[in-house]
């Protein structure tokens, strides 16, 4: 019941989709009417997947298809979590996006709001696939509605660069993932889920499906070294468009990941856990180091996704090594933590890349350099982007603390791994996860200071406007989501167990002796508690005490003068640290991570210049060096092509004849 | 009865920290100027400033937006919570289960980009010079400092500090190598986390050299106050959490008012001697330069992944 429930509300965003399309011109319909409509939709749906969650595995077949093989759905605790965070974040981008599109940016609005809701559905889809084929069909009308998403403004040239970048890498990924898809299916034929379940073709087959998901997935995901079209695409895009795909499109590929290695396949190798924790581990510290040094505030935070990504995966992978080693209670723990994560990043990211949308519309500028001091002017958009900042570096009490706390708990049980130096080896990546989240507090330190703090380095953004109505209630609910995720972890935890427990058979226990609903205490309360609420209560409380006894026992006065910096007069705003200036430290302490470009003006020069580009060495590494050779092996090939047809039909009678003689045989 | 017994020593201990903050700064200072053969302060002197400075009107720069305003309370409330959740007199504490070392880490990096963000607010060359070296330090000090909690934690296989303390200060003088690393790693984050000298200069108003002076300087006022009695707050949460984990004896894991009085005594005799020992290190190093400091903390990472390889190779199993 629920499933077609689900099934018929994505419909829903499709008929909303084509009613956009149909009166496309009609801009107050679209953006106060169809957009709206569709956040309820959403809200709806998150709704229902919420009781999913716990009611059991659901299954339907819709007969549309190929004639034999009609699609295959499945909804069970682990797509309808994942639809439930579609659901809930999708809400506040969509009433978000009601208040966004203002002026006719790019394509047609009309046209936007089509693609906007196939790019919905189709993740709907992809999560309630049960069979390769239809999971395929809606993963490709995923990647495809977004890449057109992503060229809205298809007029400038970089923009299609991006999306030719995106779409290909979409493409690359996909086919691995059909591949791996084939290799579990195995020579029975049966593309269903349910065949793949009982797959036991050995070690090697099991293996190499792994290894073909893991690229395929990684690819959408943006795992190192398959990430270079994420700081491309996402600045590309229209900012809603960027707070989908960073916050629910990428978790499409996780949700992907988990299927394949936990649902699918279920016996796992250890090192397939130690293959995912190390991907994830340089995925995360690549981009909490890039994230750093970027000046355009969308790169900075498609940067950041790299990094959350990565630390969702690095969960995933000691997931893996828990439970291959039989320690399911903590492979609980682990994989909670990188679940919960899912959801946080979701949140915070999609907030954050909501508010430089704002920013983007209220100023027209994407580089840092060019902004600042704009908490006067937005004040909604400035404090409801200091919870994601606050929730993105990972500090106590909202949500992005909780899920790193959960994941350095289960750090803390690998030296009980029966491993060799597993057991050495682990521990000390606390370390390292501990590095992450402290380069993500500087990155959002300088992210939040130099858009929103300081003095304005431009004239105009003195004209700057706060986000519309409807664009502010999007921000809150997002804001409001990263609060609650914080503040009420054991509830968020009770809902995640279900889904683990699909995934491990054994949900993470919690301590429910001592506290009550107040401590978060996996296992025992002695082991480990925290508890958010006293902990932002006692902020709250002593904040509130400090400010009342100082305004009683002595007194308020405060006198408006100019800013007194040791005495200097002729401060501008041009004066403060650019981006380029604050995250001077990284670049000099990382600077093996960078390929750098710099040109220092001569002391004498009257005209001084200063440049100083940051880049990804990987690009020069990897990529260069296989589109060189992809290039030098289509010139190779390239004698066969005449551009005469008469040429090529000899060549398809000549494969014809040769097919014909080996089939033959 | 218990919980009764928790609250209060709850609230002694957070008075406690509330009133003996200043006096450590103050009898830091007194020792170094006596190192330094220079006529020293009143001991009270933190006590006669932070006091004329609460009387003083507050100068506001023109830009300055309502989170500068908001942030010394904010940064005064996490400091205090701080050093109310280290087990300083009584491992029985009632916000102890709120906050395990993570959180304990979490609270000081919230307090970080807070005062990190206020200092970039009025926009001044120097407060996002300040700001910008503060976070520099604080995401090469927090892994160091996250590793040796978990040495501690592996030791006594909890994050609780109160259970990490209890441990450690209930076997019966077990030597823990491990624990001989970490105590080095925990004073050479100290020094970074709390401005001292070798990575910052307390006393410095030098524009180049200054890192959490700088992001002040904007402040006057009651906010000033309140900043200067959130530092001396960090620098007493630091104290007490070294004592606490490197020199636990003495510390009242019963209820009751005794053993709370001997455990009084013995904090004061121990921070006193604390104290010095800052003062000491004070005297016999020299301020580095800003970019050495990745290489002094990267140390402190180091010898902290030392502490916890010896504690998995060495004592696990005994």
């Amino acid at each position: 019941m629920l499933i077609h429930a689900l099934a018929f509300s994505a419909l829903i965003w499709l008929i909303i989709g084509g009613v956009g399309i149909f009166f496309a011109r009609d801009f107050i319909l679209i953006s106060n009417r169809l957009f709206p409509l569709s956040a309820l939709i959403s809200i709806f749906m998150a709704l229902l997947a919420l009781t999913a969650i716990a009611s059991g595995t659901q299954e339907l077949i819709l007969p549309i298809g190929l004639p034999n093989l009609p699609f295959h759905l499945r909804l069970d605790a682990l797509s309808s979590f994942f639809i439930f965070l579609l659901g809930a974040v999708s809400a506040g981008i969509s009433i978000y996006a009601a208040g966004y599109f203002r002026k006719a940016e790019g394509s047609a609005l009309g046209l936007q709001c089509l693609l906007y809701h196939i790019f919905l559905a189709s993740m709907v889809f992809v999560m309630l696939a049960n069979d390769a084929y239809a999971f395929m069909v809606a993963w490709e009308t995923m990647a495809l509605s977004s890449f057109f998403l992503v060229t809205a403004e298809h007029r400038h040239a970089e923009i299609r660069r991006a999306g030719y970048l995106y779409l290909l890498l979409a493409h690359i990924g996909a086919v691995a993932i059909l591949l791996s898809f084939g290799v579990m299916a195995g020579s029975a034929g049966d593309y269903t889920f349910d065949a793949m379940r009982g797959f036991n073709g050995g070690e090697f087959w099991g293996t190499v499906a792994f290894l073909l998901a893991l690229f395929g997935f990684g690819a959408k995901a943006g795992l190192l070294p398959l990430h270079v079209w994420l700081p491309e695409a996402h600045p590309a895009a229209p900012s809603p468009v960027s707070a989908m795909m960073s916050g629910v499109m990428l978790k499409t590929a996780i949700y992907g990941l988990l299927r394949v290695g936990f649902d699918l396949l279920q016996a796992h190798a250890w090192w397939w856990g130690l293959l995912l924790l190390l991907v994830g581990l340089a995925s995360a510290l690549f981009g909490a180091v890039f994230s750093a040094v970027q000046t355009d505030m969308k790169r900075l935070l498609a940067y950041s996704s790299i990094e959350n990504i990565g630390l969702i995966v690095l969960g995933m992978g000691l997931a893996m090594i828990f439970s291959a080693f039989g320690m399911n209670s903590f492979s609980a723990l682990a994989l909670t933590a990188t679940l919960y994560h899912c959801l946080n990043h979701a949140f915070f990211k999609s907030l954050l890349f909501l508010s430089t949308g704002s920013v983007l519309h209220a100023t027209g500028e994407r580089n840092l350099g060019k902004l600042g001091g704009l908490i006067h002017q937005m004040p909604w958009v400035a404090w409801l982007a200091l919870v994601g900042v606050l929730a993105s570096a990972g500090l106590p009490p909202l949500n992005g603390f909780v899920s790193e706390w959960l994941l350095l708990q289960s750090f803390l049980f690998t030296p009980d791994v029966p491993h060799g130096y597993l057991n050495m080896l682990l521990p000390v990546f606390a370390g390292a996860i501990a590095l992450i989240s402290a380069l993500a507090g500087f990155t959002m330190v300088k992210f939040f200071g130099i858009i929103f703090l300081g003095q304005p380095r431009e004239e105009k953004l003195a004209q700057a406007h706060d986000a519309s109505r409807l664009s502010r209630l999007g921000l809150l609910w997002l804001g409001a989501g990263c609060v609650l995720l914080g503040l009420l972890p054991n509830a968020i935890i009770a809902l995640l167990a279900p889904v683990v427990e699909s995934l491990i058979y054994s949900a993470l226990l919690l301590d429910t002796r001592t506290g009550n609903w107040m401590f978060l205490a996996p296992y025992s309360a002695e082991r480990a508690s925290y508890s958010p609420l006293i902990f932002f209560g006692g902020i709250a409380v002593l904040t509130l005490a400090a400010w009342h006894v100082v305004r009683r026992r002595y007194h308020d006065r405060a006198t408006r003068v100019p800013p007194w910096d040791c005495g200097f007069p002729m401060q501008t705003g041009r004066m403060q640290d650019t981006s380029e200036g604050y995250s001077q430290p990284i670049r000099r302490i990382f600077s093996p991570f960078f390929k750098r470009t710099r040109q220092h003006p001569s002391a004498f020069d009257t005209r001084p210049r200063y440049l100083s580009i940051v880049e990804d060495p990987l690009w020069y590494w990897l990529y260069l060096p296989i589109a060189w050779l992809v290039e030098r092996c289509t010139r190779v090939v390239d004698f066969l092509q005449h551009g005469r047809i008469a040429v090529y039909l000899t060549y398809s009678f000549a494969t014809l004849i040769i097919l014909l003689v080996l089939t033959r045989g | 009865m218990i919980t009764f017994y928790a609250f209060l020593a709850q609230l002694i201990e957070l008075i406690a920290a509330l009133l003996l903050a200043p006096l450590l700064v103050g009898w830091i200072n007194q020792c170094r100027a006596w190192l330094q053969n220079r006529s020293a302060p009143p001991l009270l002197q933190t006590y006669y400033t932070l006091h004329k400075l609460f009387h003083k009107d507050v100068l506001l720069a023109h830009n300055a937006s309502p989170l500068f305003r908001a942030v010394p309370y904010l940064i005064f409330a996490c400091m205090a919570l701080a050093s109310a959740i280290v087990p300083t007199l009584s491992t029985t504490l009632i916000l102890a289960p709120a906050a395990d070392a993570i959180a304990f880490v979490g609270l000081f990096a919230l307090a970080r980009l807070f005062i990190a963000l206020a200092a970039m607010d009025v926009g001044t060359a120097f407060g996002s010079l300040g700001s910008r070296r503060e976070m520099l330090i604080g995401f090469l000090a927090e892994p160091a400092l996250l590793l040796i909690f978990f040495t501690t934690s592996l030791i006594s296989h909890s994050t609780s500090l109160s259970s990490i303390v209890k441990t450690l200060a209930s076997t019966d003088f077990i030597i823990y190598p491990s624990l001989a690393f970490a105590g080095t790693a925990f004073v050479m984050v100290s020094l970074a986390e709390n401005a001292r000298i070798p990575i910052d200069n307390p006393t410095t108003h030098l524009e180049l050299t200054m890192i959490h002076e700088a992001m002040i300087l904007e402040y006057s006022g009651r906010h000033l106050a309140l900043i200067e009695w959130a530092s001396a707050l960090k620098l007493f949460a630091y104290s007490c959490l070294g004592i606490a984990l490197f020199i636990p004896y003495g510390i009242s894991a019963t209820a009751g008012i005794m053993p709370l009085l001997t455990a009084a005594a013995s904090m004061l005799v121990k921070l006193a001697a604390m104290g010095f020992g800052l003062a000491l290190i004070e005297t016999l190093s020299a301020k580095m330069r800003i970019f050495r400091a990745p290489e002094f903390l990267g140390t402190a990472f180091l010898l902290a992944v030392l502490a916890m390889l010896v504690h998995l190779l060495l004592e696990v199993g005994k």
